[in-house]
């Protein structure tokens, strides 16, 4: 059995009696234990909407991949072999407007091309082909060129890389391959 | 016979806490979820899209229940 009149009684923060009070809290009293109940409660509901932001961002993430699955881009020209020396790069848009993809010719027969984000903070990677990496100059990422996995810095995923394709003299996209690991 | 529970508002106070915990941790689980599921997102693995989101909608809905609880303690 509850004691409906207890359940009135206004306590003040400090617990001393209503009489003890300032003057300013026995004119005009809070029903403290009310008061935070009921913040209590409206910090749980406040709660729900960060509840219901993640779950909206779950969703979102579904769609983006729906998005795309239905862009998978076709294969389209590059550039010539020649046109690229050995050590040099190239900016290209793989598919068409798209972020920046560079493609870096290593040696004779080996052509390397990954999207150009750094996978931290998404600033442009930039080729070092003396050393075998692709260096981002933002916070000192260093990515292997070979490979487009994270060597040192804060990043943590490999870049995409573009699939390539080299017939005729010509360098072909075919593809995005995006990997955790 | 319809006879219902009510609880004393101290005891109100003490159950509001605890579903303030349970909350807290079901959005802190929410959190690592989502940030693992971008991860996963980005590097191509789309395996993981659809049970994420519904392991989220699942916390959202447990606590929505706390929260319809909560309410319906004061009625």
């Amino acid at each position: 059995m509850i004691n409906q009149e207890s359940e009135q009684l206004t306590v003040a923060p400090d617990g001393r009696a209503p009489d003890e009070q300032p003057r300013w809290r026995q004119d005009f009293p809070i029903d403290w234990p009310q008061d935070e109940y009921v913040a209590r409660r409206e910090f749980i509901k406040f709660l729900l909407l960060t509840s219901v932001a993640f779950t909206v961002g779950q969703f979102w993430l579904l769609v983006q991949n729906f998005w795309r699955q239905q862009a998978a881009p076709q294969a389209q020209l590059i550039t010539r072999v020649d046109e690229i020396p050995v050590g040099g790069s190239l900016i290209f848009h793989y598919p068409a407007e798209s972020p920046a993809r560079l493609l870096v010719r290593v040696d004779e027969e080996t052509f390397v091309a990954y999207e150009q984000q750094c996978t931290h903070l998404t600033c442009p990677v930039l080729p070092a082909v003396e050393k075998g990496e692709l260096h981002c100059p933002c916070h000192d990422g260093i990515f292997d060129l070979l490979t487009g996995r994270p060597l040192a810095g804060p990043p943590q995923r490999p870049l995409a890389r573009v699939t390539l394709t080299v017939r005729d003299g010509q360098i072909f996209a075919t593809g995005m391959e995006r990997r955790t690991t | 016979m319809n006879r219902r529970t009510r609880f004393a508002r101290s005891q109100r106070m003490t159950i509001a806490a605890g579903i303030l915990f349970i909350v807290l941790l079901l959005i802190i689980l929410q959190l690592w979820l989502f940030t693992a599921t971008v991860n996963a997102f980005l590097g191509g693995d789309t395996a993981i899209l659809w049970p994420a989101a519904l392991v989220s909608l699942v916390c959202l809905g447990l606590n929505l229940g706390l929260l319809w609880y909560l309410y319906a303690l004061e009625r």
